[in-house]
């Protein structure tokens, strides 16, 4: 059977499965919709969240990235996990307890405004369609990559199959297809990388193999590849950071921005009861780490295997013929993510650091500059090619990808279209709509909403590629810290939530614009984003967390210079940090 | 659930103790150890780098699982204890 064929049938079969799971769970009432009915088992809560939020960047890209980074890109690492912590001990059991359908929702009824709501609204639309157009951008690439279709053909087969399960099963059927999705994408991310670790270091356990000995040299794997990247004028790949400020900060502003993403946040609310809330943010983590912890050694390992590809009798040697690559180069070649000039003629490939400072070496090796460049998805896709292993694997590779985009743009599409159906239609413009209409509107908003994110993934716009920046900022200084206050602070009312939300996002989008272009429209930037630039070093894409503090600070100021809320909206934020009466979500 | 009975202002500050000692934890691993201390803990080897970069990468990730479930386990039995559990 073909490379293809075995593709066609490995993601024909996962999408099968996921449009039996839309038939077999179709929503009968908004609550289903929006909330799955608030019946989920917390570990299958946990394994949707992890699904929800494992989007194509996490399965695809993030290896690339650490890869490239080494320890300066942990922060990823450490960003997207560290989220939920804030989000189990901060949010998730509270906004549970409170019992309604979405995150304005909470927001306008604690800050009792319809205008906290609207603002609410609109953040979460900004950050969740900046995310979503990645998401079925990366489901058309897959696509395409894989069975050979044109791009845009392969986003349209991708929102077919999503609109299928999310129109017709809302949360509910979004929960259990997330489910399916999980098992796929991680045993497709796992296989390859337990073998490739066995290969270099003997351990089956990757996340152990990387702190191993590397199996040819005997010395340990990480110092094997700080020593042959770095002969090659690469940076150290362990080497540490010096602006330790922005490591921080933009550390924290993955972290909090992550706490304070709608879709991931609503999540929670389709669990039992408080408690249950508490647990899935705990299995939520566990499913999110089995990837997370495989990553970083898929991104070393690969790099190594990589480099020692090129130069199989060490960096001293001459590297590897261009006649003699090994058969997957061949293959990504076609695709144009690997790619060979022989600039001195010798028909070797000569990989280094085309660096100042690696110039004499590389002169006096003959060498006229680097020739071999690779994509950086390359390290996920080529994988189980670069490991040898079987085309059933490939096949794994290519469902698992779509799964992890997919299961994250439909989570992403349901928050989006709750906001519209359930805070706009509903809470503002008809507040008498049957529970029957609703569901209908929810319908057609979460169709609407595909046709626009699948427009918008097939002709992305420039603030599409700056999800990092966009979409955590935005719920890093706005949402999260609002959602904070509203269970933590009796006294902040809603002049002050107001101020703050606003002022935070003033001013972090003030400062992304400043570097990345106002809009992000190319050249309309004031100062060039580079490190000596920016205010104390601190780049645009960390600012989100002094975002979310001024946030705070602006909050608790001007509700200490106006007046109190009102009795029954203390005695609401009594009522949701006490878990008992929590039952099922309020119809309403 | 209603007003400032001496039980209910009790069992918020013991859920608040606890969210203060885990994000303390939280922040020593992660900004800590993994980044502002780095340098401080790079005598500790760890197969091939150092202490620092073993946080970094699975370390924190680690220990924020261990946080989250301990959280969720000593709430519960807090909300026994001040007899505010769902059930």
């Amino acid at each position: 059977m073909s490379q293809f064929a075995i593709n066609i049938l490995f993601v024909g079969a996962s999408f099968l499965l996921y449009i039996g799971i839309a038939i077999w769970a179709k929503a009968g009432s908004t609550k289903d919709f929006y909330v799955a009915g608030s019946g989920i088992h917390p570990i299958t809560n946990g394994v949707a969240i992890g699904a929800d939020w494992m989007s194509a960047a996490s399965f695809i890209s993030m290896a690339g990235l650490i890869a490239a980074g080494g320890y300066a890109n942990s922060t990823f690492l450490m960003g997207w996990t560290g989220g939920y912590v804030l989000l189990a001990m901060l949010l998730a059991p509270y906004l549970r307890k409170f019992g309604k359908f979405t995150v304005p929702e909470f927001i306008g009824d604690r800050y009792y405004s319809d205008n906290a709501r609207m603002v609410a609204v609109i953040c979460l639309i900004v950050a969740s369609v900046t995310y979503v157009i990645g998401q079925m951008a990366g489901a058309g690439v897959a696509f395409s990559r894989f069975l050979e279709v044109d791009s845009t053909m392969g986003l349209i087969i991708a929102a077919v199959v999503i609109f299928f399960y999310s129109v017709m099963g809302g949360m509910k059927g979004i929960t259990y297809t997330q489910v399916a999705q999980y098992c796929v994408l991680i045993v497709a991310y796992t296989i390859p990388a337990v073998f490739i670790s066995l290969q270099l270091t003997g351990n089956p356990i990757p996340a152990l193999g990387m702190f191993s000995n590397h199996a040819d040299s005997g010395i340990p794997l990480l110092t094997k590849l700080n020593q042959v990247i770095m002969d090659l004028g690469f940076s150290k790949y362990t080497a540490d950071v010096d602006n330790k400020l922005n490591m921080v900060l933009f550390t924290l502003t993955l972290m909090i921005g992550t706490a304070g993403l709608p879709h991931v946040i609503i999540r929670f609310f389709t669990v039992r009861k408080v408690t249950d809330a508490r647990w899935s943010g705990g299995w939520a983590l566990v499913f999110i780490a089995l990837l997370y912890l495989t990553a970083p050694a898929v991104a070393s390992m690969a790099r190594l295997n990589i480099m020692t590809t090129i130069y199989p009798d060490g960096t001293d040697a001459a590297p590897i013929l261009y006649e003699d690559r090994p058969n997957w180069i061949k293959e990504w070649e076609v695709t144009g993510l690997i790619q060979f000039e022989d600039k001195n003629n010798d028909g070797r490939i000569q990989y280094y650091n085309d660096s100042e400072a690696f110039a004499p070496e590389a002169e006096a090796r003959g060498w006229e500059g680097n020739e071999f460049s690779y994509n950086r998805d390359i390290l996920v896709l080529a994988n189980p090619e670069i490991a040898n292993l079987p085309g059933w694997v490939i096949g794994l590779i290519a469902a698992g990808g779509l799964a992890a985009a997919l299961s994250t743009a439909a989570g992403l599409l349901l928050a989006i279209s709750s906001a519209i159906s359930h805070d706009l239609i509903k809470g503002r413009f008809n507040p008498n709509i049957s529970d029957k209409g609703e569901l209908l509107a929810a319908r057609i908003s979460m169709a609407v909403a595909i046709v626009v994110a699948t427009y918008l993934g097939a002709n992305p716009p420039g603030f599409a590629a700056q999800v990092v920046a966009l979409a955590f900022g935005i719920a890093a200084a706005s949402l999260f810290p609002a959602l904070m206050m509203g269970i933590f602070s009796k006294r902040v009312n809603n002049v002050g939530a107001i101020a703050g939300m606003l002022a935070g996002l003033v001013f972090t989008l003030c400062y992304i614009f400043t570097y990345k272009g106002w809009l992000f429209i190319p050249g309309t930037n004031n100062l060039a984003d580079t490190p000596e630039n920016w205010v104390m070093g601190i780049s645009p894409l960390s600012i989100g967390a002094i975002g979310a503090i001024i946030n705070f600070a602006v909050a608790f100021a001007v509700s200490r210079a106006t007046a109190e809320p009102p009795q029954e909206i203390q005695e609401l934020v009594e009522s949701v940090r006490y878990p008992r009466g929590a039952g099922a979500a309020q119809d309403h | 659930m209603s007003g400032h009975s001496y039980d209910a202002e009790n069992y918020w500050k013991a859920n608040l103790r606890l969210i203060f000692g885990s994000l303390v934890v939280w922040f020593l691993v992660s900004c800590g150890a993994a980044m502002i201390f780095r340098p401080m803990l790079s005598g500790i080897s760890v197969g091939g780098t150092d202490l620092g970069f073993w946080f970094a990468q699975q370390g924190s990730i680690l220990t924020f699982i261990v946080l989250v479930f301990f959280y969720a386990w000593r709430m519960n039995k807090i909300d026994e204890q001040f007899g505010v559990s769902e059930e």
